[in-house]
């Protein structure tokens, strides 16, 4: 008997389903119509029509982040390659696991110029993990298995992978091997973090007498949030985590004292710059986060847990660097404790946490409701009240995701999906879109701005397709607040086109679209309107809501100062 | 400082090209940058002469050890080691005495001459670039320099020490 010959096309779609993806997001186009054709007569895994490129690799890397799989995408060659950049980057950036499956002309015709030609590897090359060109039919099965490996083992990222069309076709045919468990001699990345770099961080853990332990998106990826928290509660330590890390620690954890950064609060960063010792788990000492790096908290000594080493001192010097993954790592470091039958000093303890209380009692994430009109962080806090606090956040980039990172916390990791290190305008609806597919049955808030929605309306359209009822809270302001904000805080005021005259009417866009739209103007009709729109369960509800566009987000970092010197309010400093 | 980093690494399409780009996202410098297949062939070695400080030199080296297509990297310049350039030079040769001067100078490097024109002399000569500078310094000096290719620099640990899978 001979062994089954198979097309390049059909060895995607098995390498996928051997590779158990549940669902790829994707639009056809020349190169890769074998691909589509194969898919359409399979049944392992569903293809989510979008309605642009860029919204395919939102989708996949909200579902992504929601579920800890690889998202997977597949674009044509050239515009719909090209379309996927600004996803691939958004993902790149915060080590999301992606795998783009891209089309490229026949190998024949590379180099040419032909139509819809672009060197989509060279395109991505500074925004990837990895990229593979695959020339031969018989390397597609594991060429796909590598992808998938890079992109989830390790530091997670979007891998990109080129198809030219003549080893799709049906003319062309191969067996079908493919190695799951995949080896490779350039590519092992650690897994246990170092004894003798344990013993000495756990030794400076044990000696410090202001210690505060700082978690990033490293926590939510490596699925170590329980960790965490048996890690907190042994030592009775205070935490803050970063944009990304939140929900690593619940929100209303008694040890938790708020994200930390620009716009986080005064007590994570005094307690940052008072520290003695800093560990930090899983993150990045982004400039987000530092502030002016020359003034860092210069007498703390630096604790940095990371699977990468080269987040390991990059922009602030580590005096006692663990390269592992670090739930491993947590691991190993409450052994060690338990190990050494470790017993936090009450007294010394007592005497930080006071101040830190000092700081809390500030209240610097709180505003004030000095007019009649909606104020954007009142909208948060009705969310979260409706929903219990038990629905994914799903947010754009501007005001409206800071106050949904202030004032929404979060009591899970995963519930937080938001672009961080780029601040990819346009990812709130299609991340959402991707979180309600693997969890139909929960709440899934897409929060965004009127500038942020704009970026990716037309996917209304997708979710009308799918039936994908997302709740879309749009803080309208009319502007794009956060340039609005910077603006007036820097620029004199002089509003140079931040804002728009031209604002669609939401709910007929909504309502256009096949969806239910509400609109909300006054403060006293919030609470009911809001709580009528969760209500509605399988129709996406768009609720545009009219609130106060001169609200600034605050605490925020002054400038160029340390990474507690904070505006608490308009012209009040700490 | 000036480094010499010798890298090891998967000798596929696209993997010489993440090494450049990945020098220039993100503004590290490249002096020289040398590459061939190695005696097994799907391994290429590539030498890159790069000047930084200790902070740069130890993101650079993690960078490059990030990429998927890279096996191993080693500053050699952190101990005893072998470097060596090659350097092919076209210079006018017209007459006698500028014929025996550059002969001479050539001698005293210990260099070749590899080709003969009308009126040009091809000299070759290896070392290490402070000798190659030198040399071509001297040149100039005697004659008229017509054309000059310099492969960039490759190193070698002395000793027991290598690069190897
Ligand atoms: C408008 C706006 C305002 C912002 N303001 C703030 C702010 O006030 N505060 C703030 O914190 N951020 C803010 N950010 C976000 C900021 O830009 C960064 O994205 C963020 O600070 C980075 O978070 P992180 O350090 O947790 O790193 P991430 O980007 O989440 O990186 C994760 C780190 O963990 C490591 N890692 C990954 N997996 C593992 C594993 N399994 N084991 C060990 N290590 C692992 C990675 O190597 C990496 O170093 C803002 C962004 C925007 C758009
Ligand atoms: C694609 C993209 N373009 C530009 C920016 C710069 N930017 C950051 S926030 C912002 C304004 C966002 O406005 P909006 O979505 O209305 O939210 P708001 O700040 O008003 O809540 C802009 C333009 C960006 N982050 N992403």
């Amino acid at each position: 008997m001979s062994t089954p010959l198979f097309t390049g096309a059909e060895m995607v779609v098995k390498a996928l389903s051997a590779l158990d993806v549940k669902y790829i997001f994707g639009y056809p186009g020349g190169s890769v119509l074998d691909i589509y054709d194969a898919i359409f007569q399979q049944k392992d895994f569903e293809h989510i029509l979008v309605r642009h490129e860029q919204a395919a690799t939102h989708m996949a890397d909200g579902y992504s982040r929601a579920t800890g799989e690889v998202g997977v995408v597949l674009a044509t060659s050239g515009p719909g390659a090209t379309n996927c950049v600004t996803g691939i980057a958004t993902a790149y950036m915060d080590s999301i696991p992606m795998v783009v499956l891209s089309g490229q002309v026949a190998t024949s015709l590379i180099g040419d110029d032909a139509f819809q030609e672009t060197d989509i590897v060279g395109c991505s090359r500074p925004i990837v993990k990895h990229s593979f060109n695959c020339r031969k039919v018989e390397d597609i099965p594991n060429v796909i298995a590598k992808a998938f490996y890079i992109a989830k083992s390790g530091r997670p990222g979007p891998v990109v992978v080129e198809l030219p069309k003549d080893i799709l076709i049906p003319e062309n045919k191969a067996e079908f091997h493919i190695e799951t468990k995949v080896k490779m001699r350039s590519y092992n990345p650690t897994k246990k973090g170092h004894p003798k770099q344990i013993r000495k961080a756990v030794q400076a853990i044990t000696e410090a007498k202001r210690l505060v332990i700082y978690s990033g998106g490293g926590i939510i990826l490596a699925n170590a949030s329980e960790l965490l928290t048996q890690l907190v509660e042994t030592l009775n330590a205070p935490c803050t985590n970063t944009l990304m890390g939140l929900g690593g620690l619940s929100g209303t954890h008694k040890n938790f004292i708020g994200m930390l950064g620009m716009h986080g609060s005064l007590e994570a960063n005094k307690a940052m710059a008072n520290a003695d010792v800093i560990l930090a788990l899983g993150a990045r000492f982004d400039d987000r986060v530092t502030n002016n790096v020359k003034k860092f908290c210069p007498n703390a000594t630096i604790v940095h847990v990371d699977i990468d080493p080269t987040s390991i001192s990059k922009t602030i010097n580590a005096h006692i660097p663990v390269v592992g993954l670090v739930d491993i790592v947590l691991q190993q470091i409450l052994d060690e404790l338990s190990e050494t039958k470790f017993k936090p000093n009450e007294a010394t303890l007592n005497d930080w946490w006071q101040q830190i209380e000092q700081w809390r009692s500030v209240k610097s994430v709180s505003y004030q409701q000095d007019n009649n009109k909606i104020k954007p962080q009142r909208v948060v806090e009705a969310m979260y009240e409706i929903t219990n606090g038990q629905a994914y956040v799903c947010s754009d980039v501007g005001q409206h995701q800071m106050f949904a990172a202030q004032y929404y916390p979060f009591a899970k990791p995963r519930q937080w999906i938001n672009s961080g290190g780029l601040g990819t305008m346009g990812f709130g609806l299609p991340a959402a879109m991707g979180v309600k597919l693997a969890f139909p049955d929960s709440h899934v808030i897409c929060i965004t701005g009127d500038g942020s929605i704009q970026m990716n309306i037309q996917e209304l359209s997708t979710c009308l397709q799918y039936n994908l009822p997302v709740v879309i809270v749009t803080l309208n302001n009319r502007s794009l607040g956060m340039v609005r904000q910077w603006q007036d805080m820097i620029y004199g005021g002089r509003h140079s086109s931040s804002y728009m005259e031209s604002i669609p009417d939401f709910v007929k866009l909504a309502e256009a679209y096949g969806h239910v739209g509400i609109q909300i103007d006054t403060l006293d009709e919030l609470d009911a309107k809001l709580t009528e729109a969760f209500a509605i369960k399988n129709r996406l509800v768009f609720v545009d809501i009219c609130v106060d566009e001169k609200e600034h987000v605050y605490p925020m970092q002054i400038k160029h100062g340390a990474v507690d010197d904070m505006w608490v309010k308009k012209g009040v400093k700490a | 400082m000036r480094r010499i980093l010798a890298i090891l690494l998967e000798n596929e399409p696209g993997s010489l090209s993440r090494i450049v780009g990945l020098f220039s996202q993100r503004a590290f410098n490249i002096e020289s940058l040398t590459v061939a297949p190695t005696e097994d062939e799907s391994l290429s070695r590539i030498t890159i002469a790069t000047k930084g400080d200790d902070k740069v030199l130890e993101q650079i080296v993690k960078q490059v050890n990030k990429l998927i297509d890279v096996i191993k990297i080693t500053d050699l310049t952190e101990r005893s080691h072998v470097e060596r350039e090659l350097l092919l030079i076209k210079v006018l040769a017209m007459n006698d005495k500028s014929r025996t001067e550059v002969k001479r100078v050539t001698d005293i490097f210990r260099g070749s001459i590899i080709d003969i024109g009308k009126q040009v002399y091809t000299i070759q000569l290896t070392g290490d670039a402070d000798k190659l500078n030198a040399f071509v310094k001297t040149l100039a000096h005697e004659t008229e320099i017509i054309e000059s290719v310099r492969s960039g620099c490759v190193g070698i640990a002395r000793g027991e020490k290598a690069l190897r899978v």
